[in-house]
């Protein structure tokens, strides 16, 4: 069979709310059409999204998660990074 | 509750036409719901009953007008699905032909989305607010069924020697079937002169275009153009409607008014 062959992507949808495409899930397809068909078909089907992204899998470069203390570890006592000291006005409304 | 195993619909053309576009959506949607956990992908597996239930939605729609029209008291678009027999659906024979391979599929898909998805265009322009309403909502769904199928043949055709071979039998095996949806009597042609249904003659060049521009692609040949089967129109079936309609109605005939 020529299944294991048959590219992996990864899908992308910004929902109507939302600001930012966000990572949903994968799905196999052949190209990148037929990916977009198939992110459309199988990750829209309760209205999450007005638009959609495919990328291919491969295409993405990850951190490794055996270097999770060395990549992350030291953020976790700068909390003085936090913006959390200011009193935000009332007029501001969400941030 | 429905109590009777089967019911007589009156003939009158309004009915008549609004069934024929009902059973078209219903019998495909049945099919292509076969597809369900069968499919070759995952993701073709959700992508097809999902096409299953954007026409199972338009039937129910129009059922719910036929019951309307109908008049008969208490009857509902249930009736119309589960209680007519055989001679009685009007759906087209290519809409009830096997799923066979999924290049057959994908064909006969491609073949009835062509028609219908101009044919809703259209429709929405009917002078029946009712059918121009569902019209409206189909076409959308109709324009993404002619995408997502004819983006399949391309690829089957212009695949595998035997992803073209597959193809291009069922082309082959289906083209039989395809003069039918152009057909008219002389009722559905008074409702097209009354501006109420759409003159599918007028959806002629539409259509090939659409399908010569997939086949072109999918390096498919197109079949000659010959003797065209029909009857469905007029209740005349294969047998493959039977068994179809043994699945969908047994329950109902079985335990009449049955509900969960």
């Amino acid at each position: 069979m020529s299944e294991a062959k048959i590219p992996l992507w990864e899908v992308f949808i910004r929902s109507r709310t939302g600001l930012a495409h966000k990572h949903v899930g994968s799905l196999h397809a052949a190209d990148a059409t037929m990916a977009l068909q198939a992110a459309r078909d199988v990750y829209t089907r309760r209205g999450e999204g007005l638009s959609v992204w495919v990328v291919p899998s491969a295409a993405i470069v990850a951190s490794d998660p055996s270097e999770k203390d060395m990549m992350f570890e030291p953020t976790g006592t700068k909390i003085y990074r936090h913006p959390t000291f200011y009193e935000v006005p009332e007029e501001v409304g969400h941030m | 509750m429905a109590t009777t195993t089967s019911i007589e619909v009156p003939d009158t053309p309004l009915l008549g036409y609004v069934l024929r576009r009902a059973d078209d959506a219903l019998v495909l949607g049945h099919r292509l719901s076969e597809w369900c956990g069968h499919a070759p992908t995952l993701e073709e597996d959700i992508a097809l009953p999902n096409i299953a239930l954007d026409l199972i939605g338009q039937a129910r729609s129009l059922y719910q007008y036929a019951a309307e029209i109908d008049g008969t008291p208490g009857r509902t678009e249930d009736d119309f699905a589960y209680l007519r027999d055989v001679g009685q659906y009007r759906n087209c024979l290519l809409v009830e032909q096997p799923n066979g391979d999924f290049a057959a599929t994908v064909v006969r898909q491609v073949l009835y989305s062509a028609f219908i998805d101009p044919y809703w265009r259209t429709a929405i322009g009917s002078k029946d607010a009712t059918l121009a309403a569902v019209a409206a909502k189909s076409a959308k769904e109709s324009a993404y069924h002619v995408r997502h199928a004819g983006e399949w043949l391309i690829r089957l055709g212009d695949g595998t020697a035997e992803s073209h071979r597959r193809a291009q039998a069922a082309l082959d095996d289906l083209w039989l079937f395809t003069g039918e949806l152009f057909e008219v009597d002389a009722t559905e042609r008074a409702l097209i002169a009354a501006g109420i249904a759409v003159d599918p003659e007028t959806l002629r060049a539409e259509w090939n275009r659409t399908v010569d521009e997939i086949l072109a692609e999918a390096t498919l040949t197109r079949p000659v153009d010959g003797w065209m089967q029909s009857g469905g129109r007029s209740g005349r079936h294969s047998e493959h409607l039977g068994y179809i309609l043994a699945d969908l109605q047994h329950l109902q005939r079985t335990y009449p008014g049955a509900t969960w």
